[in-house]
């Protein structure tokens, strides 16, 4: 009896442990188009109406716990921000005057001033998310009946600003997964732009050295700008946004100038292994809404690949 | 260990749908200490530890079932890291039997700890692209720690929404009959 009851426990354990692996093994293999990915799909788009009801009525869950943390963090950073919010204000009144030009300019040139309008952005909410360290991904409440498809960019905001968070990479009808930048299987095209204020010493602020954006697994909250070359000379406060992709062959997922982060740190600086350390504009574990840009423009090129 | 009754098992369905869905839709959400609680590891424990090795091993393969099919995840991989959670959870009852109140909380952190590492060991043996941090571990402490504060109530509420359909566990039975009157095995003798 004993030896029946363990014998039996024992296949059932290694049944289950075959299963996983035949399944691991053959999600690998296929491509997305195969069957498991199809049955994922599938499930996704009959819970993602459960999920997104739950998600709502969950929601003063989470912001009461939202708020907790934000009371606690902030108290922490009065100080810091009080002077950041007084060099704002000096900032402020001189990129008015700037700003007033620009848009007389605008006119001028007949240019479409509504920015991120001409990439058709389609609002969605995020009804799910994942729990791993490992996968920084979420699924929001819009699908191919929204007019989603697979690899459009998703921006997205916080109460701070808003900026490039990721692209979508599975779509059923009623919902879609999106792989936020912060997933180790992510990588996009940056470049940076200078900090005006960080002059010293002097640099060529029109230089805007260009790399990759990739995150580092177990720190969500800092990626890092890889494959700059020594000459590049790239300090804290800079701001990195999307580079967009100049190929006549291939098409670039992301738009150029989508805001990315901030410069935080620069190990090594001056050598070829030096690691630029980026701080995201929008805390990923806190989005609510995101939109998805439907359309490309210019082929996401940059403005100099067009000249 | 309980045979799987279809009430158990009715039970035991409901349990994993409410507890992806809750996981996915709202604490996955919720930051606690730079890291967010993960709900699965600590109710399939609770499972293994109230139903047996089997039952716990089942349970964990269709909770990670669900979760990667809700995340559109790598199919298997969450299943393979929670059949070993419950399994083992199943193990340390049937072979200790332990009666401890803090059982749940020193095998959930057990549990957790063997989900984040287990998966972060399958994502190494899957590949990585990109660069991999030595802060990956203190998340991995964190998440142990949250998982841990919260072992207890969750076993708890496990528990309760177990009881009604599980086989009358002998200790349970012993103890009503002497709060109900019922004499001592030890003062019939």
């Amino acid at each position: 009896m004993y030896d029946k009851t363990v014998r039996r426990r024992r296949a059932v354990l290694a049944l289950l442990v075959a299963s996983s692996l035949i399944l691991l093994t053959a999600y690998f293999g296929e491509s997305t188009s195969g069957g498991l990915h199809s049955v994922q799909r599938g499930v996704l788009q009959v819970v993602s109406p459960v999920q997104e009801g739950a998600s709502r009525a969950l929601k003063p869950f989470r912001d009461f716990f939202g708020w907790a943390g934000d009371t606690i963090s902030a108290k922490g950073k009065v100080n810091s921000l009080t002077k950041e919010r007084n060099q704002l204000y000096k900032d402020l009144v001189n990129e008015r005057g700037a700003t007033a030009e620009n848009v007389r300019l605008q006119h001028l040139l007949d240019l479409d001033g509504s920015g991120l309008a001409a990439y058709k952005p389609i609002t969605a909410r995020v009804i799910g998310s994942s729990p791993t360290l490992w996968y920084a991904t979420i699924v929001i409440d819009k699908g191919s009946s929204a007019g989603l498809r697979v690899d459009m960019p998703v921006i997205a905001a916080d109460e701070n600003s808003g900026a490039l968070v990721g692209r979508v990479t599975n779509v059923t009808g009623d919902a879609a997964q999106v792989t936020l930048i912060t997933d180790h299987t992510v990588a996009v095209p940056a470049r940076v732009v200078a900090d005006p204020h960080n002059n010293k010493p002097p640099r060529n602020t029109a230089q805007s050295p260009t790399g990759d954006v990739q995150t580092e697994v177990g720190q969500p909250n800092d990626l890092i700008l890889q494959y700059t070359t020594r000459n590049d000379d790239i300090r804290p406060g800079d701001s990195i946004v999307s580079a967009g992709l100049c190929s006549s062959r291939v098409q670039g997922i992301y738009p150029p100038d989508l805001p990315i982060g901030k410069v935080t740190a620069v190990q090594d600086p001056g050598t070829d292994a030096q690691k630029v350390h980026v701080h995201p504009l929008v805390n990923m574990r806190r989005i609510q809404f995101v939109q998805v840009l439907s359309k490309r423009v210019n082929g996401n090129k940059p403005s100099t690949c067009l000249r | 260990m309980p045979a799987l009754t279809p009430k158990l098992g009715l039970r035991l369905l409901g349990l994993g749908l409410l507890t992806v869905l809750l996981q996915v839709s709202a604490i996955s959400q919720v930051t606690i200490a730079g890291t967010n609680a993960d709900l699965t590891p600590l109710v399939v424990m609770s499972v293994g530890l109230l139903c047996g090795s089997v039952l716990g091993a089942v349970f964990g393969f269709v909770a990670g079932l669900f979760v990667d099919m809700a995340l559109l995840q790598t199919l298997g991989l969450s299943s393979l890291v929670y059949i070993v959670c419950g399994y083992g959870a199943g193990r340390i009852r049937e072979l200790r039997d332990p009666q401890a109140g803090v059982t749940p909380l020193a095998v959930g952190a057990i549990a957790t700890g063997v989900a984040t590492i287990g998966f972060s060991l399958m994502n190494f043996l899957l590949g990585v692209d990109a660069p991999v941090s030595f802060l990956l571990l203190r998340e991995i402490v964190t998440t142990i720690l949250v998982n841990t504060l919260i072992a207890m109530p969750l076993y708890a509420l496990v528990r309760r929404w177990l009881l009604p359909v599980l086989p009358d566990d002998p200790r349970r039975r012993r103890r009503r009959a002497y709060t109900t009157g019922g004499l001592s095995p030890l003062s019939r003798a």
